[in-house]
């Protein structure tokens, strides 16, 4: 029988009847709510849920944020929300589900991701991130790079090359690793706005037991697609208010700050509150679509949007500034928790939002996939698709 | 929140309108028809304003209509976009009629929603909403109209003409008979949509609204109207796109499909991206309409947003057809002729960029 939001919201009453957020530590409350089936309803019985409908998944929060709750800091925990949780899911062994998933969800284990590589960027699946057997280890080898909160991480999903001599898509395998092992060195990787929040992942002799390796030998790129597809519904799924984003902000300068006005800024900056109040609809209608149970393509063009929108909104802000728009926040070399666009001042944005394009997919990547995919036109020419990886020109 | 996804209603008027546009405006059909002396497909109205029933679709059910919404009138004009059929459905059924229903003009309501007589509404195409009430036409004392409006949209062709006009106390909405007007159709850059002057010498008319009542009614026409374009662009980036699309699959060059070669992937998908936002604001300009809720700033954003993106799909579309996109034949240019008109029609997406502005407490 399935749940209703009536059958959730009389569960999620109920705990919290018994479990007071006033008066329960913190960390005791979320694993609670986690072995209640309450924490990501649309997983298995035991594993946080209840096999629910993931629409639902609101009318849990809800209940929770109006009562008060804790909850588990889902932004600083994001990629193993996001991406490890329901590869494990798809995945894992038994055993690797019930160790895994609730200190994850809890937030007492935090992930990240080790898939790019300095020599593999857009061609993922040209990495070169060496896995070699040794009885019932795995010895690794490697350098994996953008990669946020490896200074923070206790676990990370990993995929590397554990067989040279066949294409590039087959021989590879998925690891889950432990941050905390000998070999592994995290280092920060300073970018163009002064800050750093992301780091190369050096991995030296790194010893992995067999026991958590995530899927079968050679399957890696399998299991890497079902991280990445969940990576692009946590993008897609994002509803804005009118005003909600940038726009917000460079229209509220405006508002308040008469003296920075000319006539040509006025019209460029409609331009861009115009595109920014299309993207929110296109998003509001993507998100239709998929309440409706018919996902739409477009999710691919959104990001290339919306990339484009930053770029040339962040651009018109600082020249909007005037002379102000010559001063920059602080260069110093700082690891920010988490990005955050508002925090900051012009000059940053302008400099963050360049990164839009090329993160999660490049927006060049994002048109041949859209061409491909949607449009139907001819692929790329794949000249390294029947050659062993070893072989490949590098 | 606005519905932005199409019910299945509008689905199956959608497959009705677009079967028969198949059927009866293919484009060799269209680039026949263009010069000759007769460049609308009034039989083809006939069929889509009776037997589909087009002409009444917003009207109410106690006006003689249909009693849907601009929801359903905006998946007609989308597909009049993508084909774009020589028919005086702007015109007629989403600027005369929209003025004569909110007057409650009930006997000339009844004749258009019957599809018995085409409307125009005798104004500029370019006169955008928020625009002064014009003052080109005069009533004189006797109650007869004498003025000239030019480049009035499907005036060639319409039976009863919605005319504002200076009255005796202020603006006044008249109808007059086009037997009763000198209506010279002009050599109009829109091919499929022609554009007429309309020249009225102490013509006999019937008042049908004064005052504000008749301001009101003029300016919900063009909101209307500018709404519902949206909805018409968003069909013509659709056809270039996919039209492009087809014959860049088959067309071979450099011994490959010359849609194998990045360039030109990438300008399709950059289409496609656009088009992506121009159903989303199209939609939600026709849901706002039909609801009346933030009218003038969903119309003026997706004015502001589909006129230059339906030009800028039509310019590709005949750039990346190559040759064959330049010459008469290929209907390319009658797509493109079309989205430069809409660019002009009902307000440039300058003028809807200007009044956005103010709606938006964006000051000067």
């Amino acid at each position: 029988m399935t749940v209703t939001a009536e059958d959730l919201t009389r569960q999620a009453t109920e705990f919290l009847a018994s479990h007071d957020p006033a008066s329960t530590d913190r960390m005791e409350f979320l694993r609670a709510r986690f072995d209640a089936g309450l924490a990501w309803i649309h997983f298995p019985a035991g594993l946080g849920g209840q096999n629910a409908p993931r629409a639902l998944q609101s009318v849990v929060d809800s209940v929770f944020a109006d009562a008060g709750a804790p909850d588990n800091n889902p932004r600083r925990i994001g990629i193993g929300l996001g991406m490890a949780a329901p590869t494990i899911l798809a995945f894992g062994t038994p055993e690797q589900r019930e160790r895994f998933l609730r200190p994850l969800w809890t937030g007492e284990e935090v992930w990240c991701q080790l898939f790019s590589e300095p020599g593999a960027g857009s061609d993922l699946a040209a990495l070169g991130t060496r896995a070699v057997r040794d009885g019932d280890d795995w010895i690794v080898t490697g350098q994996k790079v953008w990669t946020s909160g490896a200074h923070e991480s206790q676990w990370a999903i990993l995929v590397t090359r554990t067989d040279p001599d066949v294409p590039k898509h087959q021989g590879m395998t998925y690891f889950l690793c432990d941050m905390t092992a000998p070999g592994v060195e995290v280092r920060p990787l300073r970018q163009i706005t002064g800050e750093a929040e992301f780091n190369e992942v050096f991995l030296t002799d790194v010893r992995i037991p067999d026991t958590q390796r995530l899927g079968a030998v050679g399957e890696g790129w399998k299991v890497a697609q079902t991280t990445l597809m969940n990576e692009r519904v946590a993008i897609g799924g994002h509803v804005q208010p009118r005003e909600g984003g940038l726009i917000g902000i460079v229209a509220k300068t405006w508002r308040e700050r008469p003296e920075l006005r000319t006539p040509e800024l006025r019209d460029r900056l409609v331009q861009r509150w115009v595109e920014a109040e299309t993207l929110r609809l296109a998003g509001t209608r993507l998100r239709q679509q998929l309440t409706a149970g018919a996902p739409g393509p477009e999710g691919s063009a959104m990001k290339v949007a919306f990339s484009e929108l930053n770029q040339a909104l962040t651009g018109l802000e600082v020249e909007l500034l005037g002379e102000e728009g010559l001063a920059y926040d602080d260069w110093s070399f700082r690891r920010p928790a988490i990005v955050d666009f508002t925090g900051r001042e012009a000059g940053y944005r302008y400099l963050r939002a360049k990164g839009n394009s090329i993160e999660g997919g490049t927006s060049e990547v994002l048109r041949n996939i859209i061409a491909e995919r949607v449009l139907g036109l001819p692929s790329e020419p794949r000249v390294d698709k029947d050659v062993a990886w070893k072989d490949l020109p590098r | 929140m606005s519905d932005l996804l199409y019910s299945d209603v509008e689905e199956d008027l959608r497959a009705s309108v677009r079967d028969l546009l198949k059927a009866k405006a293919g484009a060799e059909a269209l680039l026949a028809r263009v010069e000759t002396a007769e460049p609308y497909d009034l039989k083809l109205w006939h069929t889509l304003a009776d037997e589909v029933g087009v002409a009444g679709l917003a009207v109410p059910e106690e006006l003689g209509g249909h009693g849907a919404s601009a929801r359903e009138v905006a998946v007609v004009a989308e597909e009049l976009g993508r084909s774009v059929a020589p028919v005086p459905f702007l015109g007629s059924v989403v600027l005369a009629t929209t003025a004569l229903v909110h007057v409650g003009a009930r006997e000339f309501v009844g004749k258009l929603a019957a599809g018995q007589a085409i409307g125009a509404l005798a104004v500029p195409l370019s006169t955008a909403p928020g625009a002064g009430f014009p003052s080109s036409v005069t009533a004189n004392p006797d109650g007869t109209l004498t003025g000239r409006v030019g480049t009035v949209a499907d005036a060639s062709v319409a039976d009863l003409l919605v005319v504002p006009a200076a009255g005796p106390d202020g603006p006044a909405l008249y109808v007059v008979e086009a037997t009763a007007a000198t209506v010279s159709e002009l050599v109009s850059f829109d091919l499929t949509r022609r554009v007429a002057d309309v020249s009225l010498e102490t013509a006999p008319a019937t008042l049908v609204a004064s005052g504000p009542e008749a301001a009101a009614a003029l300016e919900q026409a063009l909101l209307f109207g500018a709404g519902i374009l949206a909805s018409e662009q968003a069909g013509v980036a659709e056809w270039a796109l996919t039209e492009t699309v087809t014959y860049l699959k088959g067309r071979y060059q450099f011994g490959r499909p010359v849609g194998g070669f990045q360039s030109l992937k990438h300008r399709l998908a950059n289409l496609y991206t656009d088009l992506v936002l121009a159903r989303a604001a199209a939609r939600n300009a026709a849901d706002a309409l039909a609801t009346g809720t933030d009218v003038p700033i969903a119309v003026a954003v997706a004015q502001a947003r589909n006129a230059p993106i339906a030009v800028k799909a039509t310019e590709e579309a005949v750039q990346l057809h190559g040759g064959i996109g330049m010459t008469w034949e290929h209907p390319a240019h009658l797509y493109l002729k079309r989205a430069k008109a809409d660019e002009l029609a009902l307000g440039t997406p300058g003028r809807h960029r200007a009044r956005l502005a103010d709606l938006i407490d964006l000051p000067a």
